[in-house]
């Protein structure tokens, strides 16, 4: 435990509301708008929800230039952020699993996590079987690995 | 109103999310590696934190324009049981998902997200067009 054990939750509790407030309020969190987005060819095409992509990294932009002139975040002692760089089969194999998997049924993690108490039998059947899907292909990875 | 103004005050809020947890934690907000990691067991007080803030967001929609947002879903359950299994094995081997690769990658200007946000935009649109086209 170091000093700021107490305000990083804090933190992470309030980054956790912010995100869970902006997808409901940017329609990401219904999967009928996503697909309508998604999906060129239904006649109606909802091209709006580009508009969640390019606000958030407009917004983004700035803070990951603002981290760039930091030693260190504010509440602790290091950054821990991705070190892989290589655009390698896994990456790709993976996206695209991911990708078809969202234009199934509309639903990525946030978003579905974030409505996961709204009491909806479908969002809580996608997230039991994306947890499963998660800690399935963890275990065969770990499995690799030794 | 368009549906504009939301979707862009809606994505600058998940931006403005992803700034403090980086610039205050040192952390990325990418929700499938907080979920991942908070179901195997690693850094779990802080993966668990920001889970329960994001439950809470509908509710706290709810609490500011005095309805819960609009939430459609028609697929088929054996169907929903099959995207959530592909998006959990998928955005596991591909270290991220639309937050992790298309928020903070690409603000991070990284060729691997960049990569992985081009990859499951074209699935996710080949996916839902073709899903579409069936039914």
């Amino acid at each position: 435990m170091n000093k700021y054990t107490y305000q990083r939750l804090l933190v992470a509790l309030i980054a956790g509301a912010i995100f869970g407030f902006g997808l409901s309020l940017s329609g990401m969190a219904d999967p009928a708008r996503v697909l309508g987005f998604l999906n060129l060819a239904s006649g109606t095409w909802d091209p709006s929800l580009a508009f969640v992509l390019g606000g958030a990294v407009a917004v983004a932009v700035p803070g990951v230039m603002l981290q760039h002139h930091m030693r260190k975040p504010l509440l602790d002692q290091e950054f821990h952020l991705p070190q892989k760089t290589a655009i390698d089969g896994r990456l790709l194999t993976g996206s695209a699993l991911f990708g078809i998997g969202w234009g199934i049924a509309g639903f990525c993690p946030g978003p579905a996590v974030s409505i996961l108490f709204v009491g909806l039998p479908a969002v809580a059947l996608f997230v039991a079987a994306m947890a499963i899907g998660m800690i399935l292909h963890d275990r065969l990875a770990a499995g690799r690995s030794h | 109103m368009t549906p504009y103004l939301p979707s862009l005050f809606g994505g600058m809020l998940l931006g403005l999310s992803a700034v403090l947890l980086l610039v205050a934690n040192g952390r990325i907000a990418g929700i499938s590696g907080i979920v991942g990691r908070l179901l195997g067991g690693h850094h779990v007080p802080g993966n668990l934190a920001f889970v329960i803030g994001l439950l809470s967001g509908p509710f706290l929609y709810a609490a500011a324009y005095g309805h819960l947002p609009n939430i459609t879903t028609v697929t088929p359950w054996p169907l929903v049981l099959i995207a959530g299994l592909l998006v959990g094995v998928g955005t596991r081997m591909g270290s991220g998902c639309t937050s992790g690769h298309g928020i903070l990658g690409l603000a991070r200007f990284s060729k691997r997200s960049l990569a992985a946000t081009a990859t499951f935009l074209i699935a996710g649109i080949a996916a839902a067009t073709t899903m579409g086209a069936l039914g």
